[in-house]
């Protein structure tokens, strides 16, 4: 980093650009916190009004003193380091607001207040699916992306300091969403939760990281376009069609938290579960397998297993997901032949899922030693197993006759977390584990053994959990149906919940374990990270060795 | 427009719906299998364990 010469020159154009924008922002913030007569509102805009004025400050300093250049000769690293660090803390508060809610669900009596709103179940439920979902694997899947499309390219990023307005408008919107929980601000619709204005500044932040995105792409030093980026791409271009649509809202003025929705009755279900289903189909599937395709060839030092068909993988997952989404909508209000369209398209998923995943495992073909030496690798084939057996279990689900036994029970949440701790969770650890010696510039982990206590705890973990909602889910399912002899329903709701009572003690139990999983993974990397640096040899395990020093 | 009834939308529907997925599969496997493809593809497989710790940039 040449600061001698970069003192002397005009502040970088893209730095002004998002000093102005950011100006113009706060100025605006303040407006509407002044003039507003809504409270929520207002607490909202001091919020934005508190970033914007930080912002502002950091970049006076850091564009005075010439830091916020953009040579092209090294790799923006900086913005995925940021990345990894928000992965892992976001990790561990999603997870931890989730053991929360399983023991509310486990000991009612003890853990409700009804004196404290903010405490309650409702408004923990969804800052524990958002937290883990949205701040946890979003934040991997950017910093991933910013970090494999980079590699993938042979290309620093574009856009200057954009991407670090990527950065903290994600966490940003974060804040805003999970504050907004817990004080009752929400739309009240699933995994959209986020009020009108804060689905606005989502946008503006994901519009600017798809330009990001595309603009490494444009200027990349290699021909093809590798597979991963091409997952990252669906992922990035789709999460930003859905959002927009699925949060068509008219808002009861510019200057309240509230807003209705521009869709009512059958028409906003559907494009509710068509945002529901393709955010699991588009963020935690496409986004994870980019990750896959990169981190597994990668840390196993072994090529993809077939490239073809990670094409095909490719472009047949992301025809059929689309149109998945009605199986949410069995026995509603929606046409018969819809839902019958969502039931096909999933069991059609099948096939990409399953070749994605053979495509996965098999990449480890010649190093299958290292399932039993490297606790890293063994994470990621786990995580791609999880993969296969929650793309086998949805399509399962999504049979109608199947449904009406399963939907509304916990067998669904179930296989929600076999999918978001086995597959997601997983492999986004995976590739925090590989990220922090490489960007660290460090030779190895920590420690292995640490490595390894996190995997089995956190496998133990999963499998408590899912065991425990199968069994409830089931139950559940099969009291729901039961009629007595004289036609009536035979258990009274209460009454299948009291029955759920050890399976969510389970539950809880398993969740604990994954969460302190993560606490000790988080220890490790930590430690990691304060290692003395180590010049590379050409044995520094699967790590690239980055002969870093020379740039700096 | 008179004839344009549910059934006849259904039917256009099906049968293009058939045709159109048919046809983008066929298109996604013969780029997948096209033999000119074939080393390009071989090398992409290799490029996570290509890589470098500084971009390319022409001198």
């Amino acid at each position: 980093m040449s600061t001698q010469t970069a003192r002397t020159e005009a502040a970088p154009i893209d730095a002004v650009l998002l000093f102005v924008t950011t100006g113009v922002l706060a100025f605006g913030a303040l407006l509407a916190t002044a003039l507003s007569d809504d409270r929520l509102f207002r607490f909202h805009g001091w919020m934005f009004l508190g970033a914007f004025v930080i912002a502002l400050s950091v970049m006076t300093v850091a564009i005075t003193s010439g830091r916020l250049r953009s040579p092209q000769t090294e790799y923006a690293d900086g913005v995925v380091r940021a990345g990894v660090i928000a992965t892992m803390f976001w990790a561990v508060v999603g997870l931890l607001a989730g053991v929360v809610i399983a023991a509310q669900l486990s000991w009612p009596a003890l853990l409700y207040f009804p004196d404290h709103g903010w405490l309650n179940f409702g408004r923990l439920r969804p800052l524990h699916t958002s937290g883990v979902v949205f701040a946890f694997g979003g934040n991997a899947l950017i910093a991933t992306s910013f970090y494999v499309v980079q590699r993938t390219c042979r290309a620093r990023l574009a856009g200057g300091v954009w991407p670090w307005f990527v950065f903290w408008g994600y966490q940003l919107f974060i804040v805003l969403a999970a504050t907004g929980y817990l004080a009752g601000i929400t739309q009240s619709r699933e995994y959209a939760e986020p009020e009108w204005y804060v689905d606005l500044w989502l946008t503006a932040v994901w519009v600017a990281y798809l330009f990001v995105f595309l603009g490494t792409l444009w200027k990349r030093k290699e021909p093809h376009i590798y597979v991963a980026n091409w997952f990252y791409l669906a992922f990035i271009v789709t999460i930003a069609l859905l959002h927009i649509v699925n949060n068509l809202a008219v808002p009861v003025s510019g200057l309240n938290s509230r807003s209705v929705s521009l869709f009512a009755g059958v028409q906003d279900a559907l494009i509710q579960w068509w945002y529901g289903h393709n955010a699991v189909g588009f963020l935690l599937t496409a986004g994870f397998l980019a990750m896959m395709y990169y981190f597994v060839p990668k840390r196993a030092e072994r090529p993809v297993y077939s490239y073809r068909l990670s094409i095909v993988h490719f472009w047949s997952l992301i025809f059929i997901y689309i149109w998945a989404g009605p199986h949410h909508l069995h026995y509603t209000a929606l046409p018969q032949w819809a839902q019958t369209l969502g039931m096909t398209f999933s069991i059609m998923l099948w096939m990409p899922s399953w070749g994605g995943m053979i495509n996965g495992l098999m990449t480890l073909s010649g190093a299958w030693d290292k399932l039993r030496t490297d606790p890293v690798i063994r994470m990621m084939a786990v995580s791609i197993a999880f993969y296969g057996m929650s793309t086998f279990e949805g399509p399962l689900m999504s049979i109608r006759e199947v449904n009406s036994l399963s939907h509304y029970t916990d067998w669904t949440i179930g296989h929600v977390h076999s999918g978001a701790l086995g597959w997601v969770g997983f492999i986004s650890f995976g590739a925090m584990y590989c990220l922090v010696p490489w960007l660290w510039k460090k030779e190895k982990l920590y420690s292995n053994r640490l490595a390894e206590w996190h995997f089995w705890i956190a496998t133990l973990g999963i499998l408590l959990y899912i065991c425990a909602m199968w069994v409830s889910g089931i139950m559940e399912g099969l009291m729901w149906r039961e009629y007595t002899p004289q036609g009536f329903l035979a258990n009274s709701f209460v009454e299948t919940v009291a029955a759920k009572h050890i399976e969510n003690v389970i539950r809880t139990i398993g969740g604990l374990m994954y969460l302190s999983g993560a606490v000790i993974m988080s220890y490790n990397l930590w430690r990691t990270v304060r290692m003395p640096s180590s010049a590379p040899s050409a044995q520094s395990l699967a790590a690239p060795a980055p002969a870093l020093i020379a740039a700096e | 427009m008179s004839d344009l009834t549910y059934e006849t939308v259904a039917r256009f529907a099906q049968q293009g719906g058939l045709i159109y997925f048919s046809a983008i599969f066929a298109c996604g496997v013969a780029y997948a299998l096209w033999p000119r493809n074939g080393p390009a593809f071989k090398r992409l497989a290799k490029l996570p364990l290509q890589d470098n710790e500084a971009p390319d940039v022409e001198a």
